[in-house]
């Protein structure tokens, strides 16, 4: 079944869904679909219930940063010049926003087919970064999905137990980020030992030793 | 992680009942010798019933795909060799598989018979450990084990001298792999190979009608299909509970659709069936080495047009994944054209198996769990990463 198809099978049973397909130039020809949020579970359980695909396994999902860009373009612009209206080159800046994006690769263990991949993209990388989660669909996604919260910061709404998973409960940053910078000590607690040595410091700048 | 200040914590059954008893909130592990390395489960006991059950990871934490991320594809193939420790030459092949599909590199005759051979000797030595890990939890101290280690030895000398490593092998490459294999290796192969149906029968004389080991396991943790499907368990834990699904079959990757070999199946999904389908899957495991050895032809064993240095595959993105000894492992791949991976992800069989660790406790008592979570088989540098 091709991906085509596949997209027509949805449009038809779950009215409203918005789906593009998007292509992949690499020699894997894995094209994938871009699918909703608001469908999302709608279209996960068509997909694994209805009868020609059954994908009834969810063996993967990833999480995938795209940050914003700055993109840079040339821009004539009509401006007076010396009381002379020229034509003059501009550079104007504009920064895209970025988002976060979530694939699931879809197998099916009844028909063995696959796989088909499924793409869900958040608005920004700052605040509006909840999707919908498919936890309840297919319960394979619980810890993936839980790992993708922690090391990407998207939230899973509807997931059952969302939580950190691999690093600890206090830890604040989302270290799979692009921009993410490894602090320079993790475990920072001033001690009485910096006051030593912050007077050792200053007893060598007086007595004028390095 | 959860903040757990305390080991053992007392728990109302229900606020102001206390002539009903209490709960006891245990924290089993990370230093629990029967945790497969350092793993925690936090436990929540009414008398010696598992009433809740939550896995905590993440100790071996390392961000292997953050690193993947900053190094080159080659790079990143010696990491792959610390995912899951026990079976290095497995996810070496997944990752390779996985750059092949992304750059369309075609993998010779000789490489491909090679990657069989390992692969299946890795998938025989890591189920006879795990056999003899099993019995150790129980109780069996030392003899299955080291039964085990005695037949894993005659393998891990056949990858030192075939990779110069016994565990970290790091020998596939992009289109084969790194050497050949030295001469009178395929010898001393098909002399270890036919040795092992001695040490199988051996083993199962041992184990397989014990009353010990029935009373302990038959019955206990039953996994049921629907549910096994749903929380996309895979591998020897899938088949026992009887859903027929092996990437081997599914996908025929590499050349396993020119070899003649059963998928064990188990009928009950309890921990018997789990040991069970593992004994089996050794002896099919056999079948494929004894014919990959006698067919194996000569040839290159690199596809002489894939770059070594300088390999930058096109923007893109390639899933590829393999029937590991532990399930299914799989490669996700994006590139956008430069010498690293865009994206890296690891699709780790060990810890999606875990999600099912929950169910399959509740209702057992205490030294169950012990031996259910020695069935699913995991190893902590794969699930925490």
């Amino acid at each position: 079944m091709t991906l085509e198809t596949i997209e027509s099978e949805i449009e038809a049973n779950v009215p409203g869904c918005v789906l593009e397909i998007v292509s992949n130039p690499s020699p894997s020809g894995q094209h994938s679909l871009r699918i909703d949020p608001a469908h999302a579970v709608a279209i996960a359980t068509f997909l694994r219930d209805a009868e020609p695909l059954r994908l009834d396994y969810c063996s993967n999902v990833t999480g995938v940063d795209w940050p914003g860009k700055e993109i840079s373009e040339k821009v004539k612009i009509k401006k007076l010049v010396d009381g002379v209206e020229q034509e003059v080159e501009e550079v104007r800046k504009t920064q895209t926003l970025g988002h976060l994006e979530v694939v699931y690769h879809l197998y099916s263990m009844e028909k063995k087919h696959g796989p088909v991949i499924l793409r869900m993209s958040t608005e920004d990388r700052a605040d509006r970064v909840h999707l919908p989660s498919l936890t309840p669909v297919w319960r394979s996604a619980e810890f993936q999905e839980r790992e993708i919260f922690d090391l990407y910061g998207v939230i899973f709404d509807g997931h059952p137990d969302l939580r950190r998973i691999l690093m600890w409960d206090g830890f604040q940053d989302h270290p799979m980020r692009r921009d993410y910078v490894e602090p320079d000590d993790f475990e920072y607690e001033p001690t009485p030992h910096d006051e030593v040595l912050e007077r050792a410091r200053q007893h060598r700048t007086i007595m004028g030793v390095q | 992680m959860s903040t757990a200040t305390e080991a053992i914590r007392i728990i109302p059954k229900s606020p102001g009942a206390n002539d009903e008893g209490q709960w006891l909130e245990v924290s089993m592990g990370p230093q629990h010798p029967s945790t497969h390395g350092v793993f925690r489960m936090d436990v929540v006991l009414d008398g010696e019933r598992i009433v809740k059950l939550k896995p905590v990871f993440g100790y071996l934490h390392r961000n292997h795909e953050k690193i993947a991320e900053n190094e080159s594809y080659l790079g990143s193939m010696p990491y792959t060799d610390r995912l899951d420790y026990f079976c290095s030459l497995t996810n070496n092949w997944a990752y390779a598989l996985a750059v092949e599909k992304l750059a369309g590199i075609q993998v010779p005759e000789r490489a491909e018979y090679i990657r069989i051979i390992t692969a299946e000797l890795t998938r025989f030595q890591n189920h006879a450990c795990l056999i003899g890990f099993l019995t150790q939890d129980m109780g069996a101290s030392g003899t299955p084990l080291m039964y085990a280690f005695r037949e894993r030895e005659k393998i891990l000398d056949l990858f030192e001298s075939l990779t110069g490593a016994r565990m970290m092998c790091n020998y596939m490459r992009f289109g084969g792999c790194r050497v050949d294999l030295p001469a009178g290796w395929i010898e001393q192969a098909r002399a270890a190979v036919a040795s092992f149906p001695r040490f199988l029968d051996e083993f199962e004389q041992l184990l397989a009608s014990n009353e010990i080991l029935m009373a302990r396991t038959q019955g206990v943790g039953v996994l049921s299909k629907e549910f096994a499907v749903n929380a996309g368990v895979s591998g020897p834990v899938l088949r026992a509970s009887g859903v027929n699904y092996d990437v081997r079959k599914a996908d025929k990757y590499g050349i396993y659709d020119r070899f003649a070999f059963k998928i064990p199946l188990g009928e009950h999904g309890d921990t018997y069936d789990r040991y069970m389908v593992r004994l089996l899957e050794m002896r099919e495991s056999l079948k494929i080495l004894e014919l990959a050895l006698r067919d194996i032809p000569a040839g290159p064993i690199v596809d002489p047009k894939t770059k070594i240095r300088g390999f930058r595959p096109k923007p893109g993105e390639a899933y590829a994944h393999i029937e590991a000894p532990k399930g299914d492992l799989g490669f996700y791949l994006i590139s956008d054209g430069s010498s690293n991976p865009y994206r890296y992800r690891v699709r780790p069989p060990s810890l999606v198996n875990l999600t099912v660790l929950e169910e399959l406790c509740i209702g057992h008592n205490v030294a169950d769990v012990v031996v259910i979570l020695g069935s699913i088989d995991i190893v902590m540098g794969e699930v925490d990463r």
